[in-house]
């Protein structure tokens, strides 16, 4: 019963985007206040429709309904509570449940937070996010409903893929999700402006806290999935450059373009067509990265949808979002008022060419991207782009990004530089130069690429250190009195900071070794002695593991334990998972898997040691945190 | 120097920053463009003698050996039921590893015939085969079909 009052649900939801979609439009072309004023509640009722949607299907999952297809592929009684709840977003109907809950949810945030804004704007803002929510529950009731129900029910679940049943898991789809659709909000912003042939600052001012929140989302949601390949894989990688990696961090690149070019629109009026173009391009790449989640085109860890139907529609609801905002744009940007030119070293100059360098990347990442899908899809071959490509054209567009990163905040707005600029930033560039080479040689670590990219991470973090240190000579009070914003620029600078050093050396000091091992084996690594001890087997709730034990020893002392396991799932009993164990710390990880097991209770083990690879999640996270700052006390009013 | 002059050099100067990148990406992309080949297109020469590419193919089952414990290295065929082709690599392989699965291996080929592999993919679950082998496998039973 509740299964099919969540699909009546998920049409009553479609009808009502429906007619959200369409009537707050019409109201708002024709000057209709009572059919404008539709768009609020009808937002809000979407939102409870799609909720009592999602309950009902979280429902399924905890009574452990079998008798749903869904439910019974993606679940099992011994699976545990929490990750039977997060099995709902584990598979592709589900996933884009919560995609819609979501889209419905930020909607429903947007018609409650536009009071100032005029009501025919906020009309067609939240039409626009209607119409969205129109192709993705079509596409649902359409192609991927996930209330389907199986007679008669299996005994048992399929269990979930135990690759996800992982902690990381739980959060990093809604977290991604949150910020992918997030964008849809600047989207709307920027579709409904170009609508209405008038796009201002007061326009920038409004679409930048929405923006930057749903930014920090899409940073918190990489930087979770990286980490949980990172802990799962059992191959210490953290990222792959694979095409769905590239498919949520393409968005998170146009995206960061978007939040600055908003600064520079909201604030001095310029930029705004630019800004609008922006945003449309950001969604289209989230609406991009689904399409190649969810069509099954590329061959890689997420590939879960296999019906070309869904690939048919996604593409056509695709061709029409991006292409219809693309045309739009084309009519009405010229109308817009254009400024006087920029002046290059000053403030919007920098952002400029900082908007510019992203582009650049996004394109780069874009073509190692879809080249293999284009060449695919002509029959010219099967080829793929390798991690060399990325790594290869990326580095080198970031290296004059982070060299603009600390200067561009001390740059006025409107005016070239001041006069006593370089006598300003002297101290943290020769600063940086100097610990950059010397550091290195005295940890007895001297490479080219170390020192280069410690110079690289030590520059922004030492220019925002310069600009804390001036404001801080005015006293403390001063320093207290700086907007929040401020705070969050520079928390968000120094994140990058952060990421820059963690990659850096990780990439150049890790150290993996693989070797058998016998119990009373013993290995030097990353500064300790890792010593086998023998593996013990273990049931688990829904496995059976074998659990190694690994002593770490310093100096002769034991200092910690490593329990690494290789599990086999009832549901996947042929296939052996590997759980690696982590010691972790600021300094980095120490990180061990097992292999396979020999003659004579001996084993292969991976062993990695990762110096700072948690700087790298540390610094994702100030990021997210610069961005919350700079969301929550955004001031509108601010000239 | 005139306003005129300043515009002509920022024009020049992003030219040349446009056509660095351009020149950066075109040099990686060539140089890392990594071709996928069954056992069969291998046999027949098509497969490059000096750069490392891809080859798929489903493990024949009995075909694994381990060397020497101490040193990890591992020896196995792989089929497109047409053709087969040894393979060599050096470490501890995939959990998703096994006879009778398909598989995708990254390397190149040495003087006797033998791909050296320095990566074994298996990302995927058991039930999955990755597209390319599965349409080599699906070629190689034709090939064999339409032999008399």
């Amino acid at each position: 019963m509740i299964p099919e009052l969540g699909h009546f649900a998920l049409a009553v939801a479609l009808a009502i985007s429906l007619l959200a979609a369409v009537v707050p439009m019409i109201g708002a072309q024709r000057g209709n206040v009572l059919w404008m004023s539709l768009a609020r509640p009808a937002a809000r009722a979407q939102l409870v429709f799609t909720a009592l949607a999602f309950a009902a299907l979280a429902h399924g999952f905890v009574t452990n309904d079998f008798s749903v297809a869904y439910v019974a592929n993606n679940s099992n009684s011994a699976l545990p509570l929490a990750f039977r709840i997060s099995a709902l977003w584990g598979a592709h109907e589900g996933s884009l449940l919560l995609w819609v809950l979501l889209l419905s949810a930020w909607s429903c945030a947007v018609s409650f937070a536009c009071r100032g804004l005029p009501l025919a704007f906020v009309a067609r803002v939240l039409a626009v996010m209607a119409i969205v929510s129109v192709g993705f529950l079509l596409f649902m009731l359409v192609t991927s409903n996930p209330f389907l129900r199986q007679l008669p029910p299996p005994l048992d679940g399929a269990d979930l893929n135990p690759l996800l049943q992982d902690f990381g898991l739980v959060i990093h789809p809604p977290m991604l999700y949150t910020g992918y659709v997030g964008f849809s909000v600047a989207f709307s912003f920027a579709v409904a402006g170009l609508i209405g042939g008038h796009l201002d600052s007061a326009w920038a001012r409004w679409a930048r806290p929405w923006t930057l929140l749903a930014w920090c989302f899409l940073t918190l949601g990489i930087a979770l999935g990286s980490w949980w390949a990172y802990t799962e894989l059992g191959w210490g990688g953290w990222w792959f450059w694979d095409p769905v990696e590239n498919a949520a961090f393409m968005p998170w690149l146009v995206g960061t373009a978007l939040v600055h070019a908003l600064a520079v629109a909201g604030q001095r009026a310029r930029m705004l067509a630019w800004a609008a173009l922006l945003a449309i391009l950001c969604f289209s790449l989230s609406l991009l990265g689904t399409f190649l989640v969810r069509s099954g085109v590329l061959s890689s860890v997420h590939a879960f949808a296999i019906d070309p139907r869904r690939g048919v529609f996604i593409l056509a609801l695709l061709a029409l979002v991006i292409g219809g905002s693309l045309a739009l744009f084309a009519l009405r940007a010229p109308r817009l008022a254009s400024a006087a030119p920029l002046r290059l070293l000053s403030r919007e100059g920098l952002l400029l060419l900082n908007n510019v360098l992203l582009l650049v990347a996004m394109g780069s990442v874009l073509l190692g991207t879809l080249y293999p899908l284009l060449m695919d899809v002509l029959g010219l071959g099967r080829i793929s782009v390798g991690a060399p490509y990325f790594d290869a054209v990326f580095a080198p567009l970031m290296i004059p990004l982070l060299l603009l990163l600390g200067i561009g905040p001390f740059l006025r707005w409107q005016a070239s530089a001041p006069p006593g600029l370089w006598r300003r930033l002297a101290p943290a560039a020769v600063a940086s130069a100097a610990l950059a080479m010397v550091l290195p040689w005295a940890w007895g670590a001297w490479q080219p690429m170390v020192a280069l990219g410690l110079g690289l991470a030590l520059w922004p973090a030492l220019s925002v250190l310069t600009q804390v240190a001036d404001r801080a000579r005015g006293g403390l009070s001063t320093l207290r009195r700086q907007p929040l914003a401020w705070w969050g620029m520079n928390l968000a600078h120094l994140g990058v900071a952060v990421f820059v050093a963690g990659v850096t050396l990780v990439r150049t000091q890790q150290v993996e070794i693989e070797r058998r091992m016998a119990p009373g084996d013993a290995i030097e690594i990353g500064g300790r002695t890792l010593r086998f001890v023998g593996v013990a087997r273990e049931p688990g709730p829904n496995y059976e593991a074998e659990r190694g034990r690994f002593v770490i020893l310093h100096g002769g002392r034991a200092e910690a334990e490593l329990r690494p396991e290789k599990r086999r799932y009832a549901s996947m009993p042929g296939t052996p998972m590997t759980e690696a164990a982590i010691a972790s710390g600021l300094a980095g990880d120490l990180y061990v898997a097992l292999g396979d097991p020999l003659t004579d209770g001996a084993w292969t083990v991976r062993a990695y040691h990762k110096p700072f690879v948690t700087w790298i999640w540390g610094g994702c996270a100030l990021m997210a945190l610069g961005g919350l700052c700079a969301a929550v006390r955004y001031r509108r009013d601010r000239v | 120097m005139t306003p005129r002059r300043k515009r002509t050099l920022i024009i020049a100067l992003c030219v040349l920053g446009v056509g660095f990148a351009v020149a950066l990406i075109l040099t990686a992309f060539n140089q890392n463009l990594m071709y996928f080949y069954s056992p069969s297109e291998v046999a027949g020469g098509k497969a490059p003698g000096n750069r490392p590419f891809r080859l798929g193919g489903m493990v024949i089952k009995g075909s694994v050996e381990r060397g020497n414990a101490a040193d990890l290295t591992v020896r196995f065929k792989v089929t497109d039921f047409a053709q087969e082709r040894a393979i060599a690599y050096r470490g501890i392989l995939p959990d998703l590893f096994r006879e009778g699965q398909g598989i995708v291996a990254i390397g190149t080929l040495d003087a006797q015939g033998v791909f050296v592999a320095s990566e074994v993919l298996a990302k995927h679950d058991e039930n999955y085969m990755p597209p390319e082998v599965a349409q080599a496998l699906k070629d190689g039973q034709a090939t064999k079909m339409a032999q008399p």
